[in-house]
């Protein structure tokens, strides 16, 4: 394990804004140095994304970034982050990707030369290693398309690069609706580890051949998989939040292969890499609806250094377009967040507090990223000595967090669920200590048709 | 209320190593393997997925219960095809095209079965053409399609298309986050369904009207 120590071991510390160590932007934008950025993602409404439908591609985005920059540089916003998550086409043919990155880039420089407005390009292709089943991870036409797009889009001028990466997944979405832990850190902190650590090891070598940086990653098809499922009351919401905070082992490889920050907005894992790494970190909560639902809208900015909406399509609302529409609501956000920080540390700490307040006590998952909770799971994640302990450790840790604040009345549980506390101890009391055992423990259990051990370097 | 058969009860409590024994015991009673099924272990499912719909349990407590009703079915199969009994609906379920969101669509694969139908999941990323050589293939009464991306909305309509020009008579039922009962309609759909729970009760709602 690279980190042995947390970079912010006070939860107070662990606040929106600032990070121990902020990344300054080519334009200046220092993330995590004091001032929380909108950070803006879209996507198309129903479109063919083929030949024949890229004109109407290419004019949705065009309209998309100058719509939305627009409305930004009237609310004087500080500066911008701009995500670009691709659609799988557009990462399949990269040269299609790469059309709509040099639209975004154009878009971004004509308003810097029309107002001033700073902005800045995260980069995140799609993950199409799993559209081969099983998926190829580190060979083959979607691993060699990813990473060109990756490589162009950092030639181009994106500054950030960012995945949603599905390494270990295969095995993970029957690990969710089975319930079973061990099969979930089977998936996280033994696949996912090997997986992230050498895509990672890969996108590093990308960012610094093109001067940009590697930001992050995020447990997206693991941990928000499990979070959706919860809140549509397929899985029990604790076993989500356990979940959750093992995700936190996993996402914590990029940063260990050279990632920065800001880590990646649907990592709600991140406010524990925060704490434990220092880098700036992407969230997304209340305003983020548009996306998806999660018990969690206000706690999730209370340690953001970039606010995201995560995804909206671009449709006609009666305010406008929505990707203006949500560029505004994000801005708003910000304003407040930084107006408090104008105001002093006690300011900002109160309104930290708020949003924590406003939110923790509903749900296990809002419960387990706050930053007292985050602070306690890092420190769970960095006294381990391999991924495979400190997704045991975390695990029983989070389990122990959610047990005691039930019984203490400071969550509130449904009692279908409670159960699900000795299931779950049940479980990681089963795990053996050696890690070659439980590989092969589970290798033994796991389907072999869905994923090729080989490809994770596992025989 | 009536008291539940002992195997139906196993089911609802997932109590898998207890069922071959229980399967055998109505067997030796006379009972034949169709009505074992029909009078045994769908009521059993029915309860664990009327209990899942009000909320009460969740979809792994779900699966054990689905995973006790399978062990029942591994011994009781072969008899169903020795005596020539099928499942009386059969459907075919996939993810259209361009898009690899699953579990959704799993879940309601795993609905139908518990309602005693045939399930043929042709998995994701599965184009208009392949739909149609599985349904004239399989001539299934239902097919499913689930779509998850706007983007894969478009192929979600290409399929559909493609099953009526095959000329196929078959009831088609859509569902997936971005789909309405508007688009559904539109694309010329026969049912749509907002979640797995409702999706059994869309399937046999078709299943009922084309009877
Ligand atoms: C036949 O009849 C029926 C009847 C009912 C049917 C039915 C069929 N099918 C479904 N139903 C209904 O019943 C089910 C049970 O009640 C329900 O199914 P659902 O699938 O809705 O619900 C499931 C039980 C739980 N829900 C889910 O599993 C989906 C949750 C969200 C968060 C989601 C997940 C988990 C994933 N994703 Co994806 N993902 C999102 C989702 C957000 C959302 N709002 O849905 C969405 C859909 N994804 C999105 C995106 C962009 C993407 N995803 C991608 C990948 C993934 C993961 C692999 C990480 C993972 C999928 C895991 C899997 N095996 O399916 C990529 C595309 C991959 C591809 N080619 O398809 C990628 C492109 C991301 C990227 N940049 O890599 C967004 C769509 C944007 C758009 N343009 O439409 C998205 C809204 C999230 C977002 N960013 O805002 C009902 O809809």
């Amino acid at each position: 394990m690279k980190y042995t120590s947390l970079a912010i071991d006070d939860p107070a510390e662990l606040i929106f804004g600032v990070a121990p160590h902020p990344l300054t932007t080519r334009e200046g934008m220092v993330i995590g140095g004091g001032t929380v950025y909108p950070e803006l993602n879209f996507t198309l409404p129903p479109i063919t994304i083929d030949a024949a439908g890229m004109a109407e591609v290419r004019r949705n985005y065009a309209d998309i970034i100058e719509g939305a920059l627009g409305r930004a540089a009237e609310l004087t916003a500080p500066g911008v982050v701009i995500e670009f998550e691709t659609l799988p086409p557009m990462t399949e043919h990269p040269e299609w990707g790469m059309e709509i990155v040099n639209i975004l880039i154009e878009g971004m420089e004509r308003e810097k030369a029309r107002s001033g407005l700073k902005s800045v390009l995260r980069m995140t292709p799609n993950d199409n290693r799993e559209f081969e089943r099983p998926p190829l991870m580190r060979r083959g036409r979607y691993w060699e398309a990813m990473l060109q797009l990756f490589e162009g889009s950092a030639a181009a001028g994106a500054e950030l690069l960012s995945i949603e990466s599905v390494g270990g997944k295969e095995l993970h979405d029957e690990a969710l609706v089975n319930g079973d832990l061990a099969a979930s850190i089977f998936s996280l902190c033994i696949l996912g580890e090997r997986d992230m650590r050498f895509l990672w090891t890969h996108l590093n070598d990308i960012a610094k051949k093109h001067g940009v940086y590697c930001a992050g990653d995020t447990a997206c098809g693991f941990g928000n998989t499990a979070m959706v499922l919860a809140e549509q009351k397929m899985i029990p919401r604790v076993f989500a939040a356990v979940v959750r905070a093992v995700t936190a082992v996993r996402s914590l490889v990029a940063y260990e292969c050279g990632a920065v920050g800001p880590g990646k907005d649907c990592g709600y894992e991140n406010p524990i890499l925060k704490a434990i790494t220092g880098f700036p970190m992407a969230m997304e909560g209340k305003t983020s609806a548009c996306a998806h639902l999660s018990p969690m809208g206000n706690l999730a900015a209370a340690t953001c250094d970039t606010w995201s909406n995560e995804s909206v399509q671009n449709i006609k609302l009666l305010g406008g377009m929505a990707p203006t529409c949500y560029m505004e609501q994000l801005i708003y956000d910000c304003r407040l967040m930084n107006c408090a920080r104008a105001e002093g540390r006690d300011s900002a700490r109160m309104l930290q507090r708020w949003l924590v307040e406003s939110d923790v006590a509903t749900d296990p998952q809002a419960f387990i990223i706050s930053p007292e909770s985050s602070v306690e799971l890092a420190r769970a994640i960095v006294g381990s000595d391999s991924h495979y302990h400190a997704g045991i450790a975390v695990a029983r840790k989070a389990v122990s967090l959610l047990r005691e604040a039930n019984a203490a009345g400071r969550l509130r549980i449904a009692g279908n669920e409670a159960g699900w506390f000795d299931t779950l101890d049940d479980t990681l009391d089963d795990l053996p200590d050696s890690e070659g055992e439980f590989i092969s423990q589970q290798l033994a259990l796991a389907d072999s048709t869905k994923f090729i051990a080989a490809e994770y370097g596992l025989t | 209320m009536n008291e539940l058969h002992p195997l139906t009860q196993a089911v609802i409590n997932g109590r898998r190593k207890e069922v071959p024994d229980l399967v055998q015991q109505c067997l030796d009673a006379g009972e034949d393997a169709k009505s074992i099924v029909q009078d045994r272990l769908v009521p059993g499912m029915t309860v664990v997925g009327e209990r899942f719909k009000k909320n009460e349990i969740f979809v792994p407590e779900m699966l054990v219960a689905a995973r006790a009703m399978k062990e029942a079915l591994k011994i009781l199969e072969p008899l169903l095809v020795a005596a020539g009994v099928r499942p009386e609906h059969t459907a075919i379920i996939g993810t259209v095209e361009g898009d690899l969101h699953d579990i959704g669509k799993n879940l309601v694969a795993m609905m139908w079965k518990g309602a005693n139908m045939e399930v043929i999941d042709l998995g994701v990323n599965v184009p208009p053409a392949k739909f149609v050589e599985a349904i004239a293939q399989h001539k299934p009464h239902l097919v499913g399609l689930s779509a998850l991306l706007t983007t894969t909305m478009p192929a979600m309509r290409t399929t559909v298309k493609a099953i009526r020009d095959a000329g196929i008579p078959v009831k088609i039922v859509v569902g997936g986050a971005p789909i309405t009962r508007e688009f559904a309609e539109e694309i010329g759909a026969d049912g749509y369904s907002r979640d797995a729970g409702s999706a059994v009760d869309a399937a046999l709602e078709l299943l009922r009207a084309k009877a």
